[in-house]
């Protein structure tokens, strides 16, 4: 919505003084210290407006790739249950991808753009989803880990300054959290099942862990982003301190599971009341984001493939609405 | 790049959550037609029981205020406070008013 009035908008502003612009920015971030919501046709600095856009489309193709590791299991789900809820799930991820390319269109781009851009690999989506699932018990810990360290990420979203975005996070929390529940009733299940089934959930924690909690990006002091973000409030809390949150509540869920964290150095310091943990591997991280991840081709190849076999589906209904419109007014 | 021809146009979608309340916006959808804006609004936006009706409306057929006309549409108000009940001093002794 609001595409058009955004054009007029911009063109308006070209012939604005730079006093008159500074104006609009201190109005603009007066508003967003006073925890105003910035709604799609108000000013907005042109930085702010970008960096919306970058975040929130790498946020909802993140969404739209993160249906394809958990799909390759939707046929070989082990009970007619466990295929339901993970179909439902999938097809969450589907609609929240959706929910978040409503709120990038209100800054101005265009759907198409933007599918664009992630099928040219010229949009980066979330690292987690290069990693492969071998097993069924990877169903569990994506669910567990992966949707958790979302839902760590996205709850403070709910109250970022830009109005589009903060309705959507609001729902997307509201659907993940059962998505959180079913991967930890997964990971329960097989690791109070017999030996093999837990092996199989203790190498899922293995193999998941570290990408999880890579989910939260660089270090504070690399993070190049984080302190623009937070003036803006688009972001309320810094990567570190996600992390550390979801360290903190993690550790003592899979204590619970009698499942082991893979990290050597891991332990309780009671002085901070934080759990303390070993060195991330950031060449790895960065590896996977420029696309050398296990699953990286394979992932975008997926979606390149489903738009373009899709694309006369598209075409189809286009070409049949146009029709009929044009009989409608010819009968009229 | 695809043609911006062919991408189907945006619906602005409205739901009633249940009989008795009014339809309220949700966000958007893309759709060749209206038809199929309220069969994609039902599979993105009802997938928990969230409505029992549907609107949808071309993105492009609506009109809205601009943000920057807002103090001359909405500032004449700000000083008629006696459209307010609280106005009226009423002394307490005085029953159902």
């Amino acid at each position: 919505m609001y595409t058009q009035g955004l054009d007029s908008l911009g063109a308006d502003c070209l012939h604005l003084s730079a006093a008159e612009t500074a104006a609009l920015e201190r109005r603009f971030q007066a508003k967003v210290d006073d925890d105003e919501r910035i709604e799609p046709r108000d000013w907005m600095p042109d930085a702010y407006r970008q960096t919306l856009v970058r975040q929130i489309s790498q946020h909802a193709h993140s969404e739209i790739v993160g249906m394809l590791p958990e799909g390759n299991w939707i046929t070989r789900a082990p009970s007619l249950r466990r295929k339901a809820v993970l179909m439902a799930k999938v097809q969450d991820e589907g609609g929240h991808g959706m929910y978040l390319y409503s709120a990038a269109e209100t800054l101005g781009v265009s759907r198409d753009e933007l599918i664009d851009q992630l099928l040219t690999g010229a949009a980066k989506y979330s690292s987690i989803f290069n990693y492969p699932t071998p097993t069924w018990a990877d169903v569990g810990a994506i669910g567990w880990l992966v949707d958790g360290a979302a839902i760590m990420n996205q709850i403070p979203i709910c109250r970022c300054s830009y109005g589009p975005y903060a309705r959507a996070m609001v729902r997307i929390c509201r659907e993940e959290s059962f998505h959180q529940r079913q991967g930890f009733e997964i990971m329960m299940t097989l690791a109070s099942g017999t030996p093999e089934q837990h092996r199989m959930a203790q190498d899922a924690l293995d193999r998941w862990w570290w990408p999880s909690i890579m989910m939260f990006g660089p270090n504070d002091a690399a993070s190049k982003h984080t302190a623009q973000s937070m003036r803006w409030k688009i972001k309320r809390f810094s990567n570190d301190e996600l992390r550390q949150k979801f360290i903190d509540v993690t550790v003592p869920q899979a204590k619970f599971l009698g499942l082991r964290i893979p990290d050597p150095k891991l332990e309780w310091d009671e002085v901070t009341q934080h759990y303390r943990f070993g060195e991330i591997d950031w060449n790895e991280f960065q590896q996977v984001l420029k696309g050398n991840g296990p699953c990286n081709r394979e992932r975008l190849e997926a979606r390149r493939r489903a738009h373009e076999d899709g694309r006369w589906v598209r075409d189809a209904a286009m070409a049949y609405a146009e029709k009929r419109r044009a009989r409608e007014a010819a009968a009229a | 790049m695809s043609e911006p021809r062919n991408q189907w146009p945006l619906y602005e979608v409205f739901i009633r959550a249940r009989s008795g309340l009014e339809h309220k916006h949700v966000g958007s959808i893309h759709a060749a037609d209206a038809r199929m804006a309220i069969e994609h609004a039902r599979d993105v936006y009802t997938r928990r029981q969230e409505g029992v009706s549907i609107w949808v409306i071309r993105s492009s057929d609506i009109t809205a205020s601009d943000p920057a006309d807002a103090e001359a549409l909405f500032d004449p108000a700000k000083d008629k406070i006696y459209r307010h009940p609280t106005f009226y001093s009423i002394p307490d002794e005085v029953k159902n008013l």
